[in-house]
């Protein structure tokens, strides 16, 4: 069998990566790439403690991981949005060049 | 006669029989099992394909007053044989400056998505390899995998024509899905389940077709755009892109891309029959038998479209979509969610007859009610008629008509 | 496997451990892969391969609705979406430029200890085993229509809010993306 710690190791590697990724990259993109990795490793966590610690009938894990999952795709169609309107108006989708608010 | 009515099971418990006799301990028995299904079934879809292009192309031929191949083998039904061996000799030629990785992946996850749907399709009443739990919902996630294949490559082939298709088709892709997946889920809400098995169970009163035709119309349409045939076949338009995605594609690639595209032909009448036309269910024959009648009545339907409508454009193509299906596909979703209401507030089951008269009265209603809707709100796109000018040579002879010419 | 059963055999465990591994072994490879390429298209290959991992995570945890819903979600509409922003921008991503910024390493430390502390506190703790999953109408409860009762009883109005939040979402997406 395998162990809940399996599941949450996996997840914390997971959401390291997805970390590193989305603060390390230049491009908007990947930046919003390594958010999704990071939900997705939240999404593992939420259904392997639903599943070791309260699988009941009220489905709380589930549930969760459905709401999440709702948001992250909402997340991704706004965030891919601002993207393009930001490389219409710059010509650019490096994180560090779109500064103009910056004193 | 349990042979020819039940062959899967009779010839799965010979099997298993035969292999516990070996010794072997139940998982591996399990396992072999599994084994054999996966190959029958993968040999089955191989076989599928071969018969699925003659018949495409003698069909056509018929439509159009030709023959069709007629040289290789009688009627030409050895035809895709040579094909193969043709496709399967050939050098695989990978362009300039191909990404060489994803363009030798891509025809393999076009395929494997392809293969996958079959998991879930009940061939006959012991002969569904998984009948899973989420089993419609398996097959729109494994369906909805194959735009990234196709994606992948229009991009690695490194070809305008081939990336504009990729492009193409993902719009067309995940805009029909939306209506694909809603007009099926009228039908679950009537089953009460997502399982394959329990959809063709609980047609043995009536078809769905009957009850949903709406929804049918709408499936057989947004399905024909997603298996990427004519009249909905935008992102391989030859007149336009020349191949789309396939372009640079050759020998064993493009083998493989046809051999998924037939084979998703296949599986999507399939997928029409056991939804719509009861599946297996069928008086006196085999159920494999009506499985098989039902899904090449099916396949045929959809030859018959291709030799019959021209292209449309790609403006037309999105804006039917989300103009025309998306919307009647949620009109057709309320509409079932307050007929199974109506049929669960008085207690009708599709079980019994008069439930099934009463639920066929309900749906007619709704549906009329939907195609008046469609008739009254749907304004037939006007034609724009553009006159041929040729600007350049129109400015330029103006003044050398014979009267200007003439005064100089 | 996925299929419940009161009393698993010793083989069952087996495959579910091998089954967790190879699951596991894809998702982290995909995300390694993903934070380190420097094709960016090649790099949502390699997010692929690691959300079809995580959904192989949800079959081994017994969630196949959430199985499916991760593979239409993330690799049907996520990962094309992503695909395209990035055709979409292609022409200013030139290959000579660097893809991490200049706080790369402070990133990847940060990570690194992120990890650190997060094992420091699974690692000591004694978790349960894992419990049968009990059922509801001879399902698991995890089957799609006690996750679609619960989604419409007892979860009702975060539902509706999640609705209205990708309506407004997509709304959103429309108005910014129009040129």
């Amino acid at each position: 069998m395998v162990p809940l710690a399996g599941y949450l190791f996996v997840s914390a590697a997971l959401f390291c990566i997805g970390l590193y990724g989305a603060l390390a990259r230049r491009n908007a993109v990947a930046v919003l790439m390594g958010i999704e990795l990071m939900l997705n490793a939240s999404v593992v966590n939420l259904l392997a403690f639903w599943r070791y610690l309260n699988p009941n009938v009220s489905l709380s894990g589930p549930a969760f991981a459905v709401f999440v999952i709702t948001l992250a795709a909402a997340e991704v169609a706004v965030g891919l949005a601002l993207i393009i309107a930001v490389y219409r108006n710059r010509d650019t989708v490096v994180v560090d060049d779109v500064d103009l608010m910056k004193g | 006669m349990d042979i020819i009515y039940d062959p899967f099971r009779v010839i799965g418990d010979a099997l298993r029989g035969l292999l516990g006799g070996f010794g072997l301990p139940d998982w591996a028995v399990q396992l072999i099992m599994i084994v054999i299904g996966v190959s029958v079934l993968v040999v089955f879809a191989m076989l599928t394909m071969m018969f699925l292009t003659w018949l495409e192309r003698k069909l056509i031929a018929r439509i159009q007053d030709r023959v069709g191949p007629n040289r290789v083998g009688p009627l030409g039904l050895l035809q895709p044989v040579a094909d193969m061996v043709k496709l399967f000799t050939k050098e695989f030629i990978i362009p300039t400056n191909a990404d060489k990785v994803i363009y030798y992946l891509a025809p393999i996850i076009f395929v494997i998505p392809a293969f996958m749907v079959f998991a879930v399709m009940p061939f006959d009443r012991h002969a569904i390899i998984s009948d899973l739990n989420i089993g419609w919902l398996y097959i729109v996630a494994i369906g909805s995998t194959s735009t990234i294949a196709l994606l992948m490559a229009g991009w690695s082939s490194n070809n305008k024509y081939a990336l504009l298709g990729g492009m193409r088709a993902v719009a067309q892709f995940v805009s029909y899905e939306i209506p694909q997946v809603l007009s099926v889920v009228g039908i679950l809400l009537l089953v009460g389940s997502l399982r394959m098995g329990a959809i063709v169970e609980a047609q043995n009163t009536i078809w769905f077709v009957l009850l949903q035709p709406v929804a049918f119309v709408i499936f057989l349409l947004s399905t024909i755009s997603e298996i990427n045939r004519t009249p909905f076949d935008l992102p391989e338009a030859e007149s336009e892109i020349i191949a789309g995605y396939h372009t640079e594609y050759g020998a064993i690639g493009f083998a493989l891309f046809s051999l998924a595209e037939f084979i998703n032909m296949f599986a999507a009448s399939a997928l029409a029959a056991t939804i719509f036309f009861g599946g297996w269910q069928g008086p006196i024959l085999p159920g494999w038998l009506w499985f098989l009648i039902k899904s090449y009545a099916m396949v045929f339907v959809m030859i018959w479209l291709r030799g019959t409508l021209p292209r449309l454009r790609v403006d037309q193509l999105m804006n039917f979509a989300w103009k025309v299906l998306v919307p009647l596909s949620l009109v057709n979703l309320t509409l079932a969610g307050v007929g199974v209401s109506v049929m669960n507030y008085y207690g009708w089951q599709l079980s019994s007859l008069p439930g099934v008269l009463f639920a066929f009265g309900t749906f007619l209603v709704f549906n009329v009610i939907m195609v008046l809707l469609f008739l009254a709100l749907y304004r037939t796109p006007k034609v724009e008629r553009r006159n041929v000018v040729l600007v350049k040579q129109a400015s330029k002879s103006r003044p050398q008509t014979p009267a200007a010419a003439s005064g100089r | 496997m996925i299929a419940i059963k009161d009393q698993r055999s010793k083989m069952d465990w087996i495959m579910e451990f091998l089954t967790f591994i190879v699951f596991a072994g894809m998702t982290l490879t995909g995300a390694v892969f993903m934070v380190t390429l420097h094709n960016l298209v090649r790099s949502v290959l390699a997010m692929i391969l690691a959300f079809v991992g995580v959904a192989g995570l949800y079959l081994v945890l017994e969630a196949e609705f959430l199985a499916a819903i991760q593979v239409l979600v993330y690799v049907g509409a996520v990962a094309v979406l992503v695909l395209f922003a990035i055709m979409l921008t292609q022409r200013v991503s030139d290959p000579n430029k660097p893809t991490n910024n200049a706080q790369a390493w402070l990133a990847f430390t940060v990570s690194v200890a992120m990890f650190g502390i997060l094992s420091w506190v699974y690692a000591p703790i004694k978790w349960p085993a894992l419990p049968a999953l009990p059922t509801v109408n001879n399902e698991p409860v995890g089957s799609v229509v006690n996750l679609g009762q619960q989604l419409l009883g007892a979860y009702a109005v975060p539902f509706e809010v999640a609705s209205v939040v990708l309506l407004v979402a997509l709304l959103g997406a429309i108005i910014l993306a129009r040129e």
